[in-house]
């Protein structure tokens, strides 16, 4: 069970984009200032295919998803990008990026086409009503049912994310299950109106090991199982290395590299991805010293000019790397990276 | 007088914390949650033990106890101070908590919450000073001296903890526990909290603090990467009891606990060809258990489990059989399964 199966072919390939939101921009007014969580950034996601969004905490990486969904803060403004995605009702391919957040079409997919799993089952659950109420008006607000086919839904779903005694459990509150079960049925949720593509943020990070890793199991299983398009988004990386196909690593509101999984972890082309891997103790022999990053993230209210990564690098070209945004290039099949180190003869020295 | 070997910093013996569960109307009590039950370990001087296992588990109310923050429903801590007298923690009355506890300190896990944000870096790192009778004028020296040696720049005394990253803070926690030159810190989960960049910074700090100052640790934790990076020693609590106690290199290659190496397997290694979650038999009892057995509490998760273990708990005993150092198992099966370490 291990997620590294052959990459699908993404250039050029049989498989037509699900997703592809190119050049996202978003803008957050506040009174301190201007903040810019997304920098332009763009990434794809084909069918049926498992994505992961890594990144450190403020990277922009649930931001992008919020953006995604249409459910970004109210002083959050996207100035720039598109972000095409071909619906289920007739395969039409629309701009989530252009249509009104509060509109029926939106709120079609909201939840209909793409739904999300969250960090914390206990903050997205209303503690007040039973997971069954919870689930049947999910699916009675996307499919038409009645009460009884609802019902046998909802029991039908819990039974397919591993919960035992289905038809107990769904009366239950959701403070009477645990932090597994509980997950469960926020998948089970997420799952009731047929999605095309889950996003999962931080699914894991709030349950124990052992937990874990039975909830990245189930997730893998209903990803195959189902045909659905799969966006993880996490800061652990041994998550990642297990669970997705492709994956993209940001920071500072930009993606700096993607690639396949085994590509990234063997052969990382950024120096972030590769300080990020040194960075990280390991299980299995004893280290006598961690590489560590110096300094940490920059403020989002003050990007630094150039590479976002230049005031921590270690690698740096010269003084292009303060001044120019590295392009993005190929370093092999279907991995890119955005680093100077992989065009310095290309690009003329202005020291 | 109060029996402790002489290179022993804490000894834990027969710890138990039981709390009262009440319900209905008249809140009778009804049960009790064995949050702590007959946890006994040591630390010796310089030596840094990691305490870890699942959340529920215990090790967090085992760390308060053994400050006092809670008190225990049995059991004794021995504790020997920086003067090198001994005394029991449990049997102290309030007064005499307040002199014994200069000598030991803690980290906090959360360096947003833990820090009072009124409060600029000076009076932080001098509050437990002040609170011992240093001088204002000797504090200011002490702090400056401080957050030098945790890698902090001394001009930003006068800065308020909203300023610093969150790397930043913790390391401000860090020269706080230090302050006292305690002769023991419990570090509950305090990386946990950092992003993973930072979390080096700080895992390599603490280590060269080990190093430099000849820190006793005990350290909590749920991460085991973290804990075979800086620990020299590993005990795994499993509900309220300790189920495994070892050198750490130990524990890793050879574990002698089911649930040590379920533990040990369920962690996912940043490395794609690694091999994770392979047996899948394993797995179909991953998921914990609410079941209150009277034998061993792991039985209903164990792929090893038997009626014995179902009916009778199994002791603490010493597998080492005399060599090398001590390799302390709770498992009625402990001689005669096969576990694989990482």
């Amino acid at each position: 069970m291990t997620g590294n199966s052959p990459t699908t072919e993404r250039n050029g390939g049989a498989s037509a984009p699900l997703l592809e939101v190119d050049d996202l921009s978003v803008r957050i007014d506040r009174d301190e200032g201007v903040v810019r969580p997304l920098n332009g950034v763009s990434f794809r996601v084909d069918a049926g295919q498992s994505v992961g969004i890594v990144g450190e905490s403020g990277c922009g990486k649930t931001m992008a998803a919020n953006a995604l969904l249409r459910i970004l803060p109210r002083s959050a403004v996207i100035t720039s990008g598109h972000m095409r995605y071909r619906r289920k009702a007739d395969e039409k391919e629309i701009d989530l990026a252009a249509v009104d957040a509060n509109s029926l079409e939106m709120r079609q997919i909201r939840g209909g086409d793409i739904s999300m799993i969250f960090q914390e089952p206990m903050t997205a659950f209303s503690p007040v009503h039973t997971v069954h109420n919870q689930i049947a008006e999910m699916i009675r607000l996307h499919d038409r049912m009645d009460e009884e086919q609802a019902r046998e839904r909802v029991v039908e779903l819990l039974g397919l994310v591993g919960i035992p005694d289905p038809e107990e459990r769904a009366d239950d509150y959701p403070f009477q299950l645990s932090g597994g079960m509980r997950q469960r049925a926020m998948i089970a949720m997420a799952l009731a109106s047929n999605p095309r593509l889950l996003i999962a943020d931080e699914p894991t990070t709030a349950l124990d090991v052992t937990v874990q890793a039975r909830v990245l199991a189930l997730i893998q299983r209903l990803q195959r199982e189902l045909g659905l398009a799969l966006m993880l988004i996490t800061h652990d990386l041994g998550v990642v290395a297990h669970t997705v196909e492709y994956v993209y690593v940001m920071y500072l509101g930009r993606v700096v590299e993607e690639g396949p999984v085994a590509a990234i972890f063997d052969a990382p082309a950024h120096p972030y991805t590769a300080a990020l891997l040194r960075s990280i103790p390991s299980l299995t022999s004893k280290s006598q010293h961690l590489e560590p990053i110096e300094g940490s993230v920059p403020s989002a209210h003050a990007l630094p000019n150039g590479c976002p990564f230049h005031t921590r690098c270690k690698e740096k070209v010269g003084d292009i790397c303060h001044r120019e945004m590295p392009a993005r290039v190929e370093v092999a099949a279907d991995h890119f990276a955005s680093c100077f180190k992989h065009t310095e003869e290309s690009v003329p020295q202005h020291d | 007088m109060i029996e402790l070997a002489e290179n022993s910093i804490l000894r834990v013996e027969g710890l138990r914390k039981h709390f009262p569960v009440r319900r209905g109307l008249l809140r009778r009590i009804t049960g009790q949650v064995k949050a702590v039950d007959d946890v006994s370990f040591s630390i010796e001087s310089g030596e840094t033990l990691g305490l870890v296992g699942e959340s529920g588990c215990g090790k967090t109310t085992t760390g308060r106890m053994i400050l006092r923050a809670l008190d225990p429903t049995a059991g004794r801590i021995l504790f020997r101070r920086s003067n090198g007298e001994a005394v029991d923690m449990a049997a102290l009355s309030r007064g005499q908590l307040h002199e014994v506890r200069r000598d030991m300190q803690m980290i906090f896990q959360d360096p947003y919450s833990s820090l009072n944000p009124r409060m600029p870096v000076l009076d932080l790192i001098a509050e437990p000073l002040k609170a011992h009778g240093w001088k204002r004028r000797d504090c200011e020296l002490r702090v400056a001296e401080l957050m030098e040696r945790v890698g902090l720049d001394p001009r930003y005394i006068r800065r308020y903890p909203h300023a610093f990253s969150g790397g930043q803070r913790q390391r401000i926690g860090i020269a706080r526990a230090l302050a006292l030159s305690p002769s023991l810190i419990v570090a509950d989960e305090p990386v946990s909290a950092l992003d993973v960049s930072v979390q080096a910074q700080i895992l390599n700090l603490l280590k060269q603090l080990q190093q430099e100052l000849h820190l006793t640790l005990l350290f909590i934790a749920h991460d085991l990467s973290v804990v075979r990076y800086l620990c020299d020693r590993v005990a795994v609590m499993y509900r309220g009891r300790l189920v495994e106690q070892t050198e750490t290199e130990t524990l890793f290659t050879r574990p002698r606990h089911p649930y040590t190496t379920m533990l040990l397997n369920a962690a996912p290694a940043p490395d794609p060809h690694a091999p994770w979650m392979e047996d899948g038999e394993e797995s179909e009892a991953m998921e914990p258990s609410e079941q209150n057995v009277d034998g061993c509490p792991f039985a209903p998760r164990c792929r090893y489990g038997s009626d014995l273990c179902r009916q009778e708990y199994p002791q603490l005993e010493d597998t080492a059989d005399g060599e090398g150092s001590p390799h302390l198992v709770a498992c009625h099966h402990k001689h005669e399964i096969e576990l694989k370490g990482v």
